[in-house]
Formats: structure tokens, sequence, C-alpha cells
């Protein structure tokens, strides 16, 4: 098992034939990922050379998953577009939609989520997202396959490049998935939907969860953690040290007032019996405890 | 990106939401020539991104020219913690019979919006929120569906207006988010919303932020942000689409990710401690997928800045390839030549490290020092800085 993405998963990309597609479907064939075809409504009914594929290009979504039957759909359509993208994949109720696209406008997003919310049928991940894998198995998304490979270790991300950093900090554990939810002010996937999803994984060990300043996303994961986890859960926050009122490249981490700081979410995790570590390094450290004994 | 009020009042009035006449002023002369063509009572306002300008001495009343002249002197050149007046708005004055307040903005938890009004304005809507809860209606707004008049009136009713109210304000909220939708807003406030002695519904304060992102499909967004509000090396970093945000410390920071980036800011103050205090003197995020040529940008910009007594570069490899970083620096630090005199601290993880190493122990530059770990490196960067 693994959450969300599986040996099963079978991808298309959105935005194939542009030049972030068809990079990041070459490593994610190349990692064994099931990528069968892409969508581009003006090259419906070609066919693109991929890492040694010829992949079909369909005009929709729900073409592209009837012909293939297709149940991700990787987005790495410009910001402009990316709206109409999603609510194709979601109208054509695609199980999993993973939006990499980074600036999205907030209303865009709001607006697709509300879509995606009322249909029922699309897990939305991101926008502005590195993805998720479930190494050895499959790979939606930009996270490389090289980093690490399998274990008991489930991680939840805002942060792409934290998630590397994690992954590539314990990689002689290993992962069950690893799963970026974006740092973007409103997200498909959040925090809690990860947590939910690894307690229930049995192949799924313990829990490291990164967030980073701003919104009170990890407060709320604090208290269903308190709730509704067993595993353990060691957590990362990221701007400890960022001065109030500037937004630090990801949209959502803002911190203005006293809500939203770091140092409040290290606080409300503690509480919830989390384990919090100062430091990438230090919160490997404390996954390791975790596993020593 | 926040609007000064006076932006908003413009945005307000384009969308037939009733605002007072105001005149934006820089001199103390533009005011008193504001003051006599508004004619009559006026109102002098301090233009900044800061809440509490009327308790800091930012909103003066004045019956006069000469008193709005006056008016202007003091507030022209006031610092409201920390954001110094450099732009008045003289607004026309207005008989008030009641205060409202109401604001649409984003809902993060709920993915959503949110609609907040209530009929008890005129104090601060972080007290009344606080104070009596039950007298601030919230209601979600489908960002689908937005407000429209059946939603205005339910708006209206929940927040405590009566009847004879609701019926002038509802047109009034239905307005305001046609401001929050068809400008791409995050926050349209309006504290207070006011009805005149005459009978009138008015904006009498606004507060508006709009998404960045949604940039381009707003031309006339880009003019919003005031030239005077950038720092220079965050423009030139904006200019080669860098994320960057200027701080106050001595430790150089260039980072791919905002994520990884916010980390390093962490972990150099914690190094910091040990030697000096030193600081970061920057947030710098080269994005994901950087190439040569955009380390070279970063580079140039942070050794420009004058505080910076060290750099530290931390890149971890996950799309980017160590091996672009390093020559990146090395291409950097070639291009500057002997400009470049502050020490850089390097550490390269991930996609193609070793021959990322190889390239800058060959290149041997005499400024360049590669540690292997993120910790050690902050602490080696931290103490160049401090040495």
């Amino acid at each position: 098992m693994s959450i969300f993405l599986d040996e099963n998963s079978v991808i298309i990309v959105q935005g194939l034939t542009g030049s972030e597609g068809t990079k990041h479907a070459t490593r994610m064939l190349a990692s064994g990922a099931k990528v069968v075809g892409g969508v581009n409504p003006r090259k419906a009914g070609t066919e693109v050379e991929i890492g040694g594929h010829t992949l079909p290009i369909f005009g929709t979504v729900a073409d592209a998953m009837e012909a293939t039957g297709a149940n991700v759909s990787v987005i790495f359509v410009p910001p402009a577009f990316a709206k109409a993208a999603v609510v194709e994949a979601t109208d054509a109720g695609i199980p999993l939609a993973v939006v990499i696209t980074e600036g999205i406008p907030v209303k865009d997003s709001a607006e697709f989520w509300s879509l995606a919310k009322a249909s029922g049928k699309t897990r939305i991940l991101g926008p502005n997202c590195p993805g998720v894998i479930s190494p050895g198995k499959s790979n939606a998304g930009i996270i490389p396959a090289s980093i690490s490979g399998a274990g008991p270790i489930g991680l939840v991300s805002k942060s792409g490049t934290l998630t590397y950093q994690m992954m590539f900090e314990l990689r002689d554990i290993g992962f069950s998935t690893a799963i970026g939810i974006g740092g973007d002010p409103v997200i498909g996937t959040t925090h809690i939907d990860a947590l939910e999803a690894f307690e229930a994984d049995p192949e799924t060990k313990a829990i490291v969860m990164i967030g980073e300043i701003g919104g009170d996303a990890e407060e709320r994961a604090a208290e269903y953690i308190k709730a509704n986890v067993t595993k353990p859960v060691v957590a990362y926050v990221a701007g400890f040290t960022a001065p109030e009122g500037k937004t630090m490249g990801h949209a959502g981490a803002i911190v203005s007032g006293s809500s939203g700081t770091a140092q409040a979410k290290k606080e409300a995790l503690e509480a919830a019996g989390v384990k919090v570590g100062k430091t990438p390094s230090e919160t490997a450290a404390l996954m390791r405890e975790v596993f020593a004994g | 990106m926040d609007l000064y009020e006076y932006q908003a009042r413009d945005l307000f009035e384009s969308y037939g939401v009733p605002v007072l006449p105001g005149i934006v002023a820089d001199t103390p002369e533009e005011v008193r020539a504001a003051a006599e063509k508004l004619g009559g009572t006026v109102v002098v306002k301090a233009q900044v991104k800061v809440g509490g300008r009327g308790k800091a001495g930012g909103v003066k009343v004045a019956h006069s020219p000469d008193e709005a002249e006056e008016a202007a002197r003091a507030i022209l050149g006031l610092d409201i913690k920390g954001h110094v007046v450099r732009r008045v708005m003289v607004a026309a004055g207005a008989r008030i019979e009641r205060e409202f307040y109401f604001s649409v903005l984003l809902d993060r938890a709920n993915r959503s919006y949110l609609a907040l009004a209530s009929v008890e304005g005129g104090m601060e809507i972080e007290i009344l929120a606080v104070e009596k809860p039950e007298a601030l209606a919230r209601i979600e707004i489908d960002p689908v569906a937005g407000i429209d008049s059946a939603k205005a009136v339910e708006i209206a009713r929940a927040g405590g207006f009566p009847d004879d109210l609701i019926e002038k304000v509802a047109p009034v909220f239905e307005r305001l988010w046609w401001v929050y939708r068809d400008e791409d807003a995050t926050l349209v406030e309006v504290n207070p919303l006011v009805l005149t002695e005459s009978g009138e519904i008015i904006a009498l304060d606004g507060k508006v932020t709009i998404d960045e992102n949604a940039g381009f499909r707003h031309e006339s967004h880009e003019g919003l942000a005031g030239a005077a509000d950038i720092d220079p090396l965050e423009a030139k970093a904006k200019e080669n689409d860098l994320n960057y945000v200027k701080l106050d410390g001595q430790v150089g920071i260039i980072g791919n990710g905002a994520g990884l980036v916010m980390s390093t800011l962490d972990v150099v103050s914690y190094a910091g401690e040990k030697h000096g205090g030193v600081k970061p003197a920057n947030f710098l995020d080269i994005g994901g997928g950087a190439s040569a040529e955009v380390m070279a940008a970063g580079l140039d910009v942070i050794l420009g800045d004058p505080q910076v007594k060290s750099v530290f570069v931390n890149v971890f490899g996950g799309i980017t390839a160590c091996d672009a970083v390093a020559n990146g620096i090395v291409g950097a630090l070639g291009k500057l030549g002997d400009s470049a005199t502050k020490p850089l601290v390097v550490r390269l993880d991930g996609n193609n490290v070793d021959e990322g190493r190889r390239i800058l122990a060959e290149a041997a530059h005499p400024l360049v020092t590669v540690v292997d770990t993120m910790d050690d490196a902050a602490d080696k960067a931290a103490e160049l800085a401090n040495a």
C-alpha cells in the first residue's frame, strides 16, 4: 500500500507537449511511472516521442481516460489556462488531479476547488506543488525518484525542496508516499487529508509533516493528530526567523500579526504530542529515534 | 499587494460603490489647493499601508484650507509604525449618522470566501469579533456563485441591519463583491461603511488586497505598486524574475525553493547565535529549476548589498542539477572578476552532486568554500560574516 498513488496508477499529462510537461513526463517514465498519454485540444490525434515511448495526444481528459484507463492527471498548463484544465479534469471525473503549475490566481483555485468539491469525484493535489511519489510504484509530478527508495515513512509537506531535503536526510529508511501539497493559500489536498490517509495505510509506520509560516493549517493538523492519529508524527516548520508582513515566496507564507508564526505552529503541534525539529537535520534525527526505539 | 486607501477609493468609485470626493496630495500646498477645491470641511488622511493611523495622528479634520495645510504639515513625514507618510488624501467631510462594517475575504481554511458584516461598526473589527462576536455575521460565499442580490440581503440581515437599511446596503455589498471578483482581490474591506445624516450609504474607508498572481489579466494593476515602496535591490531582483526580500542581517542567502530558503534563514539565524549574532541579509529563491544564468543574476543582486559580509548558497538539486548550479557560481564569479570580494559558502546535494562539487573543486576559486551539510555550511557562513 501507499496513499493516493500506487503501481496501478495510470497517468496522463495535461500540457505534455509544453517544455515542462515534456521534461517531467520523461523523468516520470524513467522512474517507471505509467505515463500513457497527453492532453492538448490543438494536437488531438497526434503522437509524441518521449523518453523512448510513443505517447498519444488526446483532445480531452475524458477521451484520454476512455482510451487509456487513466486515473491520474498531472497538470503543467500555464497559469492563465490552468483553471480550465483542472475544471476539465474534474468534469471528466478523474480520481486524482495533480496541479504542478505555479502562479495560478487564487480566485481560479477557489473556483476549481469549489467545482471539484461539488462533483465529489476528484482529489486535487496542489496547485503550486511538486506532486506525489510512492517510491518503486509510481510518480506523479516533479519529485525526483532518485532521492529515496520505498520504506515506512509517510511525508506531507507544503514545500517542494524541503520535501527533497527531508527525503534525502531519511533515504536510508525510505518512504511509503511523499506528498507535496503546495504552499498556495487555496490547495486541494491538505495536511489533514494526507494524515488521514497515512493513518489508514498499513505500510506507513510513521509520518513526517513539514509546514511553514502563514495560515493555520498546521494548527488544524495538530488538532486532527491529537484526536485521530495513533502513528508517531514528527514535524518541521520553516520560517522561525521570518520577519512579519513579508511574503517569502510561497503566496501562502506570509506572517501577519501573531497567528501563523512558526512558534505558534510548533506549540500547537507539541501540544498534540508531535515532536518538532528546529531544523531539517534535527527533524530527521527525531524520526530516527522513532525507528530506533 | 495591499492598496492605499485612495487606490481603493478609486476602484470603488469605478464599480459604482458610493464614496466621497477625494484628492491625493504630496505637499501642504497641494493639500491647501485640494481643500479649496472640495470646499467646506475636509479630512486629511495619511496614506500608509498599516492600521491604527488615526490613533497615530494620521487623520485630521480641517474646517478651512488654512487648517488643511496645517494638518498636512503635521501628517506628511509622520512615522506610523515604521511607515513614513509621503502622501495624503484630502476627502470631503461627511455628517455621519451611523457606522457599519463590511468585508469579503479569502477563507483559507474552508477554501472559499467569507463575507463579514455588522450593523455595529465604528470600532476595530478585531475588537468587535472578540467583544461582541454575535454582532458580526460570517457568511460563507461560494467562489462560483458569489454574492447576488439575494445573498447580499442575507448578509445584511445576518449582520443585524434593519429592513429599511437592508435595501440601502445590500446593493453596495453586491458592488463590493464585483470589486472583489473582477479585480482578483483577496480582501475588500469597508470600515466604516456609513449612513449619513442625509440618508446616504457611503464607503468612508477602504482596504483592498490584490492577488499578484492575477497580474497577467489586469494591466491596470501594474501601476498600483508605488515604485517608492520597493527597495532598489528588490526591484533589481524582480527584473530578473527572482524572488527576493531584503532583510537586515549580514549573511546573504541564495537557495532553491521557498521552503528550503526559509529553512536556510532559520539555520543561519541559529548558527549566528554562536557567531556574534549575525543574521540573514535576505531571502532569495532562485526557483526549483534554476539555471546557471539565474544563479549568476542572484549572486549579482546579493553581492550588491553593502550589508552582506558572506554568502551562503544552499541548493538541493531536485530538478536543478548541481553541476548547472556550480557552473552558474563559477561563471558569475568570473564575470564579476575583482569586484567579487565576499566569501561564498556553498552546499550542494541531490541531482548530479558529485559533478557539481567536482566543478567547484576544479575551479578552486579563493572565495568559495564547499561544505557538505546544510548545518555545517550555515555555521561556516555565519563565522565568515562575523570575521
